[in-house]
């Protein structure tokens, strides 16, 4: 079981995690803005994280952390 | 009385530096100052120093920004077209409060001028030397012994006051060979909490930075640094009186024009001319006092310079228009002789103030 | 277990980086470098000038901001004033491979023992988009607003391969964060340009092509593309010099 959090208020919706996740886990919530201003991002598909932190090692602002 | 040794000037700037505790110098070839590098290249591996020949004047001043920011005595030297090269760095080291010492053994300009003796870069020495608000301490060695002594005091100042500080000499300054002494009472070295030596985890990090986007914030660090700049000029002016007690007239002069000056003074006073001498040794800060209170007495101030006039703006900035103060110059390379000042002189005795 | 975090010598605070670049990628990784070797107590930082100008606020470690160009001899005198401490510069094109170019080669010919993290992105961004030194034959930017015209600006600098041909370098690689297996090949050149210093070894610099989706004019992830597409077939990955693997 992986678990991800996120800084929600970094986050500036580049959306370089969502293309790197192989699961397709990620989208950006286009319902919501954070702080900033952006679309951040959030887990839509949960249950299939296999925690191998490519969206993590995509991220430029260094906003995921992910656990396993 | 210590033992005196036969030194060029460029030598012992470089071994009073030695003295001084530098142990890093960078530089780039130019005439006429290349003794303090070859003397530098000689010395500093020997004591476990460093020279580096930079591939740039610019190369060598940004080497010295990172030396100084590590918290060491740094120095560099050059003559007049390289300093203009070094003004980038200067301006940066100003700006990040970085002290340093910097020698200009000038030569005859503008562009790349001449190679012989000249003192045209007051104004860029004095007013700053680059873009953006600040000073140099700018000193005007007269001797190979104050070549030498003004070396160590000028690491000192800029220590002192986080500022560079410069030698402004000249190339007959340079090449002069005088007996001297070295042996010099020390300051103790101040503390640089500020220098990038690893955080060791044990502190926050230090920043040395020139970048301040805020404008408000710009604005600030200019005021301190100015409101230091104010101390700088109640507590370090420097400079020397010959013959004023009596004078009438008063020449000014800095470096080897002030040797030519008093060898004028000494033949004027021998025909009953009572002229005396006060020779700047602080160029900045200036001794505004010391002439504002001679225009008390004089009936006309002379300035003797190898330019086309410099220093001259701010004697008159001093005496506010209280006396004459005339110009008795050479340019190019070439010195005001004795015989040309002491006809300034006559001149002035007799009522010319042209 | 946790398997991914910001790594301690990263500052926590936002930077100012526009989406999606890849400044921040590369910061990251000099930080988990620096932390994983332990050296952020005696690592000093030197920022350039161009968007990277406030890396100082970014890392850790002790830092010095220079003047355009000049790192690599800012970064010299650090060394030199205390050679125990770990000196790297973080520098891009323009600042690097235009004008900072004789510093660069200097001090790469003197073997100078500092790590250079050089970000190629083909491009000046802090000042808007303007031709890099790196910018690729028939690139559109805000000053060859017709497509890079190498007749007239010349072709682009290719700085591995040229410093390759100096005998001080030790150590030149070429990489690029553009997708995750290529982050992880950036991240082993950037340690093993930082444990060369360790080592006493020498003059490291890794080469980094890198993105600007907004300058370019691209999305973050078809910038990303485009770094595969157009700037690896230009600026082929790989190492340069490596004198200790002979």
């Amino acid at each position: 079981m992986a678990n991800l959090t996120f800084q929600v208020d970094k986050c500036k919706g580049c959306g370089l995690c969502v293309e790197a996740c192989p699961k397709g886990v990620l989208a950006l919530a286009t319902d919501k803005i954070n702080k900033k201003g952006h679309h951040p991002v959030e887990a839509v598909k949960m249950e299939a994280c296999i925690g191998c932190a490519f969206c993590a090692t995509m991220c430029p602002d260094c906003i995921i952390k992910v656990e396993r | 009385m210590s033992e005196k040794v036969l030194m060029k000037g460029n030598e012992a700037i470089a071994e009073a530096a030695i003295k001084a505790g530098c142990r890093h110098y960078f530089g780039y070839p130019i005439t006429p100052q290349t003794e303090i590098a070859a003397y530098m290249a000689k010395r500093m591996p020997k004591i476990g120093g460093t020279f580096l020949q930079a591939e740039s004047e610019i190369a060598a001043i940004n080497m010295v920004y990172g030396v100084s920011a590590a918290g060491k005595r740094v120095m560099t030297s050059s003559s007049s077209p390289g300093i203009s090269l070094k003004g980038e760095g200067i301006s940066y080291m100003a700006g990040a409060d970085l002290p340093a010492l910097i020698v200009n053994v000038q030569r005859g300009g503008p562009g790349l001028g001449g190679i012989q003796p000249s003192q045209s870069d007051y104004f860029q020495a004095t007013k700053g030397g680059a873009h953006g608000d600040f000073h140099m301490i700018v000193l005007a060695p007269a001797s190979v012994q104050e070549m030498a002594e003004l070396t160590v005091k000028g690491f000192e100042l800029a220590d002192k006051y986080r500022v560079t500080s410069m030698i402004l000499a000249d190339g007959t300054m340079g090449q002069m060979m005088e007996p001297v002494s070295l042996d010099f009472e020390l300051a103790e070295e101040v503390e640089k909490p500020w220098a990038v030596t690893g955080t060791k985890m044990g502190r926050k990090h230090n920043i040395v930075n020139s970048l301040f986007l805020k404008p408000d914030q710009l604005e600030k660090t200019n005021i301190e640094r100015f409101e230091r700049y104010e101390i700088i000029k109640q507590n370090e002016v420097r400079y020397e009186e010959y013959l004023m007690e009596d004078a009438e007239i008063c020449i000014a002069a800095f470096g080897i024009a002030a040797r030519v000056a008093r060898n004028a003074i000494d033949e004027a006073r021998k025909q009953g001319i009572k002229v005396g001498l006060i020779r700047p040794i602080t160029l900045w800060p200036f001794p505004e006092k010391a002439f504002a209170d001679a225009s008390n007495k004089v009936k006309q101030i002379i300035s003797v310079e190898l330019s086309m006039g410099q220093m001259i703006e701010d004697i008159r900035l001093s005496v506010n228009g209280k006396v004459p103060v005339t110009l008795c110059n050479r340019t190019g390379g070439m010195i005001p002789s004795p015989e040309q000042v002491l006809k300034a002189i006559i001149n002035a005795n007799e009522g010319g103030n042209e | 277990m946790v398997v991914f975090d910001k790594p301690k010598a990263l500052a926590d605070v936002q930077m100012h980086y526009c989406p999606g670049c890849t400044h921040g990628i590369v910061h990251r990784l000099v930080a988990e470098v620096i932390d994983e070797l332990g050296i952020e107590g005696k690592t000093i930082g030197i920022a350039p000038v161009g968007c990277s100008v406030m890396a100082y606020d970014y890392f850790n470690c002790d830092m010095v901001e220079a003047a355009h160009g000049r790192a690599p001899a800012v970064a010299t005198g650090v060394k030199r004033a205390n050679p125990e401490n770990i000196v790297f510069t973080y520098q891009g094109d323009g600042d690097l491979a235009s004008i900072g170019m004789a510093e660069t080669v200097h001090s790469a010919a003197r073997n100078e023992n500092i790590t250079i993290i050089f970000i190629n992105n083909a491009i000046y961004g802090m000042t808007g988009g303007q031709m890099a030194p790196t910018s690729l034959p028939g690139q559109i930017t805000q000053t060859s607003p017709y497509g890079r015209n190498v007749n007239e600006c010349g072709f682009p600098i290719k700085v591995c391969e040229m410093l390759s041909q100096l005998d001080g370098p030790e150590y030149l690689e070429r990489v690029a964060v553009n997708n995750v297996k290529n982050v992880k090949n950036a991240k082993k050149a950037i340690k093993k340009a930082f444990q060369n210093q360790v080592d006493k070894k020498g003059f490291s610099l890794v080469e980094v092509v890198s993105s600007c989706p907004t300058n370019w004019g691209l999305t973050p992830s078809n910038a990303l593309k485009w770094v595969e597409e157009k700037m690896i077939p230009y600026y082929p990955l790989g190492v340069y010099k490596d004198r200790s693997s002979k």
